[in-house]
């Protein structure tokens, strides 16, 4: 069965593709990668999405793995090859005048032209062999396609006589454009710096990363959906590791006074260690939400995943904030059943927020004090979830103190990345005084974390 | 069955089905590997109709099996009509012991269900196996087998195999993951909501008497339908309803009017009309 048609170097393609797939968990079988090179035979190379489709169809086995497959593919069997011939001057205004009439008449092939364009003009670095490279980064910071969108807007009215129905819809349009584009230019980077690096380094790194590496703050919204998707099989993992460190925390350890006691009547000798006995209690935990903007992302997943492992605890309270605080608990139990609407749920239902939107801790962790004081007892533990960014208000340290003296522990799980903490409005070094802030800025760091932090 | 991939877009398009590009290249791959297609994607985007058309196309008669949870063997492959064979017994009575065994178990007593039926025969078949996902697992590993090799294997009859292989389309909600094992036997075909240009020319095809101007419009408040967070966002399948009831309103152009008062033909359930009412500025529902 093998296809003696297809060049060396397409079936070199074609395996290193496989091996690329197969590092970022993707699996493969050889009869795959054979039906992959029958395809590819069938279709031949002239049409480059045909390509595309013929491979995922025969190479995947799902629509999650796709998003990896095409940024593979873009690597692995360019749309052209090195810099693009006619030279144009790069000039930025040019171009950006060029792409508005290209996002105007959604003219998505055009718009993959202008990505070759920005990338070559304004997406380079670097000028020594091995440091330089194509930045998508750079490219769309000098290109800013996002603030077309006013000017875009106005163009398109203009040609399509008087605002009829439709035209409340067309912001959100070409806001969607715009995001293809970016695409596009990010695809078109990966492959100028492939063709530097080499495209097997380059498919391993540069294409986005898995889920469990994404960061909550800055995940798009089909990601976040996708790692909702998630919750129920990392709770019953999750659920297994605290059992089994139950189990161990059971056995307890050497009670040291009572060993030594107890080795008198041998002379000193402590014959038999004595464990200390562990008082059975019921963990409660308490989950303290800020709800707010993109925090809000972070703060909906985590509380699904609590309330999927509810039935390790005794209790679990819910509590969501933005300045006002309130409790949320029966709205997440229902959530479960619909986890993509709940933040919506849960902003619409529970009073949240007072006369203005941003988040405001100092005046949240008040209220809580305030009227849920008989939420936190010993043997509670609150997770305190939130960016601790408090728009320069008043953080409000004694309730925060209070809150933590009265609970058996308080874990702060902070979505920004470390260096950030307190720049800016955020308020995490003076928290940090009082109560343990942890950095959790994606699945695997949360998943490792609640393993850890969770009472038994 | 198809020379290329445009053959396979032309010839779908002939019986009504508009195919993407992607759906138009897995077909045609399917066509020529020998290989079963598992179709998976929302409900409403056309996954039974493909089959249906590829059928069509083919010149081929569409063998469907239905899954549903509890489907068994005797429901999907083959039973012995036992009504029949026992008539056959009472009726001939003179007749010794070995003749009438023999008898009784012959292609006159077997019913053949769905997937015995692609397989015997010359003429050519679609086999649809529907809602995959739907059956139990038991059902996935018969369907093994038959995929795999073709053939089945009645004890009292011996191995069938297939001397026209069927062209065979399973498809799936994904209510439930479908066994690895099944997946690698398969071409995945993952049909997602078309491109508004396609949706376009899907929506004129179905609902032709609908002015083209309108059409645009309906096309494009599905889309943006598509993109908030609701509980079921509209599929094709709606979207040539929607088109098909403004054309019996009598509605020319969309207006808040007009949309509010047939916002429930895109969206099934309240939530989902309140929220897309308050995003689409229409004011109280």
């Amino acid at each position: 069965m093998n296809s003696p048609a297809t060049e060396a170097g397409v079936a070199e393609r074609l395996t290193g593709l496989v091996g690329t797939l197969r590092a970022h968990g993707v699996r493969i079988g050889t009869g795959e990668t054979l039906d992959a090179a029958q395809a590819l035979q069938a279709l031949g190379l002239t049409d480059r999405e045909r390509l595309r489709e013929g491979l995922a169809a025969t190479l995947l086995h799902g629509e999650a793995q796709r998003r990896v497959f095409d940024s593979v593919f873009d690597v692995y069997f360019p749309s052209r090859v090195g810099a693009p011939d006619a030279q144009p001057p790069a000039d930025r205004e040019a171009l950006r005048e060029r792409l508005a009439a290209a996002l105007a008449a959604n003219d998505e092939a055009m718009m993959g032209q202008l990505a070759v364009e920005a990338v070559n003009g304004f997406g380079g670095y670097g000028s020594s062999p091995g440091s330089d490279g194509w930045s998508s980064y750079q490219t769309l910071d000098r290109l800013r396609p996002q603030t077309l969108l006013a000017r875009v807007r106005d163009d398109v009215r203009a040609q399509a006589d008087g605002a009829g129905f439709t035209d409340r819809l067309l912001e959100d349009e070409i806001r969607r454009r715009i995001d293809v584009f970016r695409g596009q230019v990010a695809s078109e980077a990966r492959r100028r710096v492939a063709e530097r690096r080499g495209r097997d380094e380059i498919a391993r790194r540069a294409v986005p990363p898995p889920l469990d590496r994404v960061d909550f703050l800055f995940a798009r919204r089909e990601q976040l959906t996708e790692v909702r998707r998630v919750v129920q099989p990392l709770a019953r993992k999750l659920a297994t590791r605290l059992a089994a460190r139950r189990r161990r925390a059971a056995r307890g350890t050497i009670d040291l006074r009572r060993t030594l006691r107890g080795s008198l009547s041998t002379g000193g000798v402590p014959m038999r260690p004595v464990l200390r006995r562990r008082r059975p209690v019921r963990p409660e935990l308490v989950l303290l939400c800020d709800m707010s903007g993109s925090v809000s992302g972070f703060s909906d997943f985590t509380m699904l995943l609590v309330q999927a492992l509810h039935d390790q605890f005794s209790k679990v309270r819910v509590f969501a904030f933005v300045n006002r605080i309130d409790e949320v608990t029966r709205l997440v139990v229902h959530g479960a059943a619909d986890p993509e609407g709940l933040g919506a749920r849960i902003r619409s239902e529970a009073v949240l927020t007072d006369w203005h939107d941003s988040s405001d801790y100092g005046v949240a962790f008040g209220e809580f004090a305030e009227r849920y004081a008989d939420a936190v007892g010993s043997r509670t533990t609150v997770f305190v979830l939130g960016d601790a960014r408090t728009n320069f208000r008043d953080p409000n340290l004694p309730a925060v103190r209070l809150m933590s003296e009265r609970a058996r522990r308080v874990y702060w799980l902070n979505p920004e990345r470390r260096s950030l903490w307190g720049t800016g409005d955020s308020a995490t070094a003076a928290y940090a005084e009082l109560v343990d802030i942890h950095e959790c800025r994606n699945l695997h760091q949360l998943s490792a974390l609640i393993a850890r932090l969770l009472p038994v | 069955m198809f020379t290329s991939v445009d053959d396979v877009s032309v010839r779908l398009a002939e019986t009504g089905y508009l195919a993407s590009p992607a759906v138009a290249t897995t077909v045609f791959l399917a066509d020529r590997l020998g290989k079963p297609l598992l179709v998976e994607g929302p409900a409403g985007v056309g996954k039974t109709e493909l089959a249906k058309a590829v059928a069509q196309v083919a010149g081929a008669q569409l063998v469907r099996l239905q899954c549903y949870e509890g489907v068994d063997e005797s429901r999907a492959l083959y039973e012995w009509n036992h009504a029949k064979q026992l008539l056959r017994i009472s009726a001939g009575r003179d007749e010794t012991w070995d003749e009438t065994r023999t008898d009784i178990f012959s292609e006159e007593f077997l019913l053949s269900r769905p997937l015995l039926t692609a397989i015997r025969g010359d003429d050519p078949k679609v086999l649809l196996i529907d809602e995959t996902d739907k059956a139990d697992v038991e059902v996935e590993g018969l369907l093994l087998e038959v995929l795999s090799d073709f053939q089945v294997t009645v004890p009292e009859l011996g191995t069938i195999t297939a001397t026209n292989r069927p062209f065979v389309v399973l498809t799936s909600n994904a209510s439930r993951e479908l066994s690895e094992a099944l997946r690698r036997r398969c071409l995945f075909l993952h049909i997602g909501f078309p491109e508004e240009e396609l949706e376009r020319r899907i929506v004129r095809l179905k609902v032709p008497a609908l002015d083209e101007v309108l059409t645009e419009s309906v096309v494009r408040v599905v889309g943006a339908l598509r993109a908030m967070d609701l509980r079921k966002v509209p599929s094709v399948a709606e979207t040539i309803d929607w088109a098909r009831t403004l054309l019996a309103l009598g509605a020319d152009t969309l207006d808040e009017a007009v949309v509010r008062d047939s916002l429930g033909v895109l969206l099934k359930h309240q939530d989902d009309i309140l929220k897309a009412a308050a995003k689409l500025d229409l004011g109280a529902v």
